[in-house]
């Protein structure tokens, strides 16, 4: 069954999905959509130095999405607003890394691959990393969901009931690292932050619980994925940008869903 | 015993000194009251008592087993941010739904436990913020400035209820306020703060100290008073910058 690249592309895509769920939830519920791009868009600096030192894309780009996350998280209200830092960071981080693939000589890579996802040439040792990286995220994640969900709430209630909230910012933080790595294939940098957000938005007026907008979250980006890989075959349209194009349709749908009815 | 004694302490954010050598403690059953201008580091003193903010000098020591429950300024909740008040009471875990229903009734809104977070009207919501810091059964109650926003009638029947809740339970209560009048007629001590103490003692006594009255008024045209302070009431001034004259003159 895994020799099909359709089957491995839409297990790839439902990996991704998954793991995007419920950090989506939090990148939304906590405001971090352009974190979450800043760390995305630092991954192509990831990948120059995994190709030039020769080492594990996987590895690579997690640890600059880290060092990226951790950045920001240190600079944050140190006298610049939070959007400008991240426009800076982001922004400056893909272009060095532009500049700095430009300078591996004697490989020759498909630039477009890592900016757009290449997932229809996913292998099952992706496949490995991306499920793989996906229950580490899930695990991660839920362990740690109540302390999450208190100290994004109101850190000083995390306080007092014995959290530390910085420290569950650094598990955010490491999450998000990982589901950058592993998405990169799959919607490349610079749509990873759609997956992220998109569908946790789209599941936000279908839900009347925290769990049930993670839940929902996973079941469209699920649905994206599958759908955005069928319409890129039959439309001959790019894959990853097929699936964001889904999950955008489903947003729209369920904005509307909202806005039929009474608030809830 | 005391239920909490802080002692010397000292809080900086950066080099910007909020407090300095701010000592109290609050005995079982008592309510007491902290009043003070704007900036005058009455959330950053409760901020240190729950352990948000590391005292840069002087400690913070709770009795042994000593339970606090916390009522925040004011707490935004997102609206992307889907939760009932019974999930929110829940977090961070290990509530029983009876403990919940108890907490909810004792804080007035018995009703609310299935109403969305963000629907709430601001009266409702600091309620259900007052449940949360009864569900632990404090021996402590925290709070800060917990009727802002609220009109006058909604700020009252809260200050009841909070009187209520401490001849139901035995609690004690430490608590900022900005309304003076609430302040004067319900609490058992106050404590008036502006970046250390500037007096403290039952309401009748600090509504006659020269420190309040200069910070406050005295009645007539109080917002324009000079704070004149004087320097013979013997708390320490250490080495922090006195600068409350120069800053109203």
């Amino acid at each position: 069954m895994l020799d099909d690249f359709m089957v491995r592309a839409a297990l790839a895509g439902i990996g991704v999905a998954i793991a995007a769920a419920p950090l989506g939830c939090f990148v939304v519920w906590r405001r971090m959509a352009y974190f979450g791009d800043a760390t995305a868009h630092a991954a192509i600096l990831g990948v120059a130095l995994s190709l030039a030192f020769s080492m594990s894309i996987f590895i690579g780009t997690m640890a600059v999405a880290l060092l990226m996350a951790l950045t920001v998280s240190v600079l944050s209200g140190r006298g610049y607003a939070m959007d400008t830092l991240l426009g800076v960071l982001a922004h400056s981080a893909l272009a060095f890394g532009l500049v700095a693939v430009s300078f591996i000589s004697g490989v020759r890579i498909d630039l477009m691959a890592y900016l757009f996802g290449d997932i229809l040439a996913v292998s099952r040792g992706d496949l490995a990393v991306i499920w793989g990286g996906a229950a580490l995220v899930v695990a991660l994640v839920g362990w740690r969901w109540s302390a999450l969900l208190t100290s994004t709430l109101n850190e000083d209630l995390a306080h007092a009931s014995g959290i530390d909230p910085k420290r569950e910012q650094l598990v955010l933080t490491l999450a998000l690292a990982i589901t950058v790595a592993v998405a990169i294939k799959v919607v490349g940098v610079l749509l990873i932050a759609a997956m992220l957000i998109i569908p946790a938005a789209a599941a936000r007026p279908l839900s009347r619980t925290p769990e049930g907008m993670a839940i929902a979250a996973g079941v469209i980006g699920t649905l994206s994925a599958v759908t955005g890989l069928r319409a890129a075959y039959v439309f001959d349209t790019p894959a990853g940008p097929s699936i964001v194009c889904v999950a955008a349709l489903i947003f729209l749908a369920s904005s509307m869903i909202k806005s039929f009815k009474p608030a809830r | 015993m005391s239920l909490v004694r802080v002692e010397d302490l000292s809080v900086r954010y950066g080099a910007r000194t909020v407090l300095s050598h701010v000592s109290l403690c609050v005995e079982p059953g008592e309510i007491v009251t902290i009043v003070g201008p704007n900036g005058s580091g009455k959330t950053s003193l409760l901020r240190a008592i729950i352990g948000a903010v590391k005292p840069f000098r002087g400690q913070v020591t709770r009795g042994n087993g000593v339970k606090v429950g916390y009522v925040p300024q004011k707490l935004h909740i997102d609206e992307t941010l889907p939760i009932t008040v019974s999930r929110f009471l829940k977090l961070p875990g290990g509530v029983a739904a009876a403990d919940i229903q108890q907490a909810l009734t004792q804080a007035g809104v018995p009703d609310l436990s299935g109403a969305q977070l963000s629907q709430l009207s601001g009266g409702q919501f600091q309620r259900v913020l007052l449940a949360r810091a009864l569900i632990g059964k404090p021996d402590l109650l925290l709070l800060d400035e917990a009727t802002q926003g609220l009109d006058q009638r909604g700020s009252a029947s809260f200050y009841q209820q909070i009187e209520s809740v401490r001849q139901d339970t035995g609690c004690a209560v430490l608590m900022i306020s900005h309304e003076l009048h609430v302040v004067m007629s319900a609490s058992d001590r106050v404590i008036c703060l502006n970046g250390h103490v500037c007096c403290e003692g039952t309401p009748a006594v600090v509504a006659s100290a020269p420190e309040y009255r200069a910070l406050f008024g005295t009645g007539t045209g109080g917002a324009l008073a000079l704070y004149r302070h004087e320097h013979d009431h013997g708390h320490d001034h250490g080495d922090h910058t006195h600068d409350h004259t120069e800053a109203a003159e």
